[in-house]
């Protein structure tokens, strides 16, 4: 059969095996004992390279999460970051020495299976330990906490890399969500779009992301949370496309100030914005 | 009909009067308003309709609707009535007037929306049930693909006296089938991975080769087909190679072609008697269909889920023919436009590229990140005039291209 894919895996002679990266695609640092390696912080104009790592599409990524990983690039590109992508597949190693981990959606058994293998493979914790910027939606933003509900809502343990426990609710969330980013982040109001069943408590480690103004959310009026340079949300997939501020904040947090963009690189994205929180508002 | 209890009778002569008063009056096309008001008169009619008749279901997310014009189009090569639900009403309402439209007919085609398979196979205890492939499509509406599979895969366990004819390259369709007492499985090819990385059997991570796929864990492959599909031609099931050369486009269409040979055959129908009523179909319910508008030919896809956008992309002229993409986000749509960036977009880099419809903007930032060049428009007409050259190919996704059809005249 003629293999003409256009998907995701666009230039793939086969999309399983190209998927399949070296399993670490940049050597591991010395061990850093969890500290910081500011050297190693890429910048405008710096050498280094924005080393961003998605984990496990092959397991989480229902809802165009893509557009995370497309979002941040094209943000960091357009101020002159250069920038490496890794796809990282549930049977590889989760390199620990990446600048920003993007963790999707997904389904409850892949979800489970995620967070098993993120468990017993140890990478992405590594990485928040020594400061990493993890940015999580909806099913993966459970797998950071402590615990979450399985298919049957039973509990099931998560990386606890973020102070949160979540549940199963008593009905699905899905729809449009709006949302007040804590004011110490200094993100415009978030606007995205919302489908689960969880329910997320905040442990005194975190904090909540945002207050809610339409939507669902973490089920008690909170949406998502953060802790130093961990942070989770249910406006699930391409969260960033609508919500810019927020890719900047994640971009800042792994290189420091960044220049403001050209506003008529941020027109599309505002008009979108400026769209939907009017369509929310009615 | 005359086998039809009475308040049945009743219920499909006031359902059928509907129908037509819907068509006269522009409403609809009719397919839906007898059903709904039949069935309030009688609840059971889609059980009685189907009675006694050789069903086919056929499912799946995307080529329902074609493949059931082509299973319809290769059973008339037995001569007798066939009824079926030609314009993708595929709801119990939907269903039960397909088949009260044509009383006598000895045989139903039937489309049946994924959801509702395990219902109609209950209710109308089909011969044969086609399932196409599964993959993410309106995921606000619908539950989880796999809890969908799993579904399937109960039903069909226990539908002991139906032949199940079953796409063995799509993984979770395997799954499904695999439960099934009898099943045919035809190799028709899947392009979208995206949704069966993980085996539907115990979620560890896929193999595939150009053999197929396996679960490297527990072992779950690809079943051994009956039926391939190999570039343009089919290789039946006594291993005699058919060359396809159908009207419709692309290897989406391929693929439901093999599936209805598959059916026919079972039924009697021969490849050699079928082929040549497939390839005189030439639309499908607008899919497909060429208009003319201002001097240039408009030839219009319908595709509603990432899946989908990859075959329209398979079929659209070849480059640098200018595109229109329409999207909208209504109910039928799938209120979320996320799978938007499940999309790869770069294939059109190098084609004048146009966007429309509702949520014109979420395609804007989609291009944009893409490094896609694109124009805004507003409208079919709007894009027409602006088109260089002769021919606009549009892809639009289902209520942006209904609009789009009312826009140029329901051509058929």
């Amino acid at each position: 059969m003629p293999d003409e894919r256009v998907g995701r895996h666009a230039a793939a002679p086969d999309a399983c095996e190209t998927l399949i990266l070296p399993a670490q695609p940049w050597p591991d640092e010395p061990q850093d004992n969890g500290k910081l390696a500011p050297e190693r912080r890429p910048s405008a104009g710096g050498a280094g390279k924005l080393r961003l790592v998605w984990v496990y599409p092959d397991l989480l990524s229902t809802y165009g999460d893509r557009g995370n990983l497309l979002v941040l690039t094209r943000r960091a590109e357009l101020r002159g970051i250069e920038v490496e992508a890794t796809e990282v597949n549930s049977d590889q190693h989760v390199p620990s020495q990446g600048d920003i981990y993007l963790l999707g959606g997904g389904e409850d058994l892949p979800q489970i299976l995620a967070a098993n293998r993120l468990r017993s493979d140890g990478g992405l914790a590594a990485a928040a330990d020594r400061g990493a910027v993890v940015f999580a939606v909806c099913a993966g933003y459970q797998v950071l906490g402590h615990k979450f509900g399985g298919v049957e809502g039973e509990p099931v343990t998560g990386l606890g890399i973020l102070d949160i426990s979540s549940g199963r609710g008593e009905r699905r969330g899905v729809g449009e969500i709006v949302a007040d980013v804590d004011p110490v982040l200094g993100v415009p109001r978030l606007t995205g779009f919302e489908n689960h069943q969880g329910v997320t408590k905040i442990g005194r480690g975190a904090k909540p992301l945002a207050r809610v103004s339409q939507g669902v959310g973490n089920g008690d009026g909170t949406e998502g949370a953060y802790a130093g340079k961990v942070l989770g949300t249910y406006l699930h997939g391409p969260a960033l496309a609508r919500n810019p501020g927020l890719a900047d904040l994640l971009l800042s947090w792994a290189v420091g100030s960044l220049e403001p963009l050209d506003p008529e690189a941020e027109d599309w994205a505002s008009q979108l914005r400026a769209e939907r929180l009017a369509a929310t508002a009615g | 009909m005359s086998k039809l209890p009475l308040r049945a009778r009743l219920a499909t002569s006031i359902g059928g009067a509907a129908g037509r008063v819907s068509r006269l009056t522009g409403r609809g096309d009719g397919s839906v308003i007898g059903g709904v008001l039949g069935l309030r008169v009688e609840p059971d009619l889609l059980r009685l309709l189907a009675a006694g008749r050789q069903i086919v279901l056929v499912t799946g997310t995307n080529g329902k609707t074609t493949t059931t014009r082509l299973i319809t189009a290769a059973l008339g090569a037995l001569g007798q009535g066939v009824a079926s639900n030609a314009f993708g009403a595929n709801m119990e309402a939907g269903l039960a007037s397909a088949l009260g439209r044509s009383p006598d007919a000895p045989y139903a085609v039937l489309e049946v929306d994924e959801r509702y398979l395990p219902a109609v196979i209950e209710m109308t205890r089909p011969r044969v049930v086609v399932l196409l492939n599964l993959s993410r499509d309106q995921m606000d509406r619908a539950a989880e693909l796999w809890l969908t599979a799993r579904r399937w895969r109960e039903a069909l366990a226990s539908a002991a006296s139906c032949l199940v004819i079953a796409n063995a390259d799509d993984p979770l369709v395997a799954w499904a089938a695999s439960a099934a007492p009898r099943v045919t499985w035809v190799a028709a090819g899947q392009h979208w991975h995206e949704d069966s990385w993980c085996c539907p059997e115990c979620g560890s991570h896929l193999r595939r080769d150009e053999l197929g796929w396996r679960c490297g864990e527990c072992g779950f492959a690809k079943p051994p087909t009956r039926w391939v599909l190999s570039n343009d031609a089919v290789i039946d099931e006594s291993g005699q190679m058919w060359e396809l050369s159908l009207t419709l486009p692309g290897r989406a269409n391929r693929s439901n072609a093999l599936v209805a040979l598959a059916v026919g055959c079972y039924f009697g129908a021969t490849v050699e008697q079928a082929l040549p009523r497939l390839r005189q179909v030439s639309s499908v319910a607008g899919r497909y269909t060429q208009v003319q508008r201002q001097g240039r030919t408009v030839r219009l896809l319908l595709a509603k889920n990432p899946a989908g956008w990859l075959e329209a992309f398979d079929v659209l002229t070849p480059s640098p023919g200018p595109v229109l993409l329409a999207v909208n986000a209504q109910t039928p749509d799938g209120k979320d436009t996320s799978w938007l960036w499940d999309v790869d977009y770069r294939v059109l880099l190098g084609r004048p590229v146009f966007i429309a419809g509702e949520r014109r903007l979420d395609l804007a930032v989609r291009l944009e990140a893409d490094r896609v060049p694109f124009k805004l428009v507003d409208g079919i007409d709007d894009a027409v005039g602006q088109v260089p050259g002769t021919e606009l190919d549009v892809i639009a996704n289902y209520t942006a291209f209904q609009q789009i059809r009312a826009t140029l005249g329901r051509a058929d």
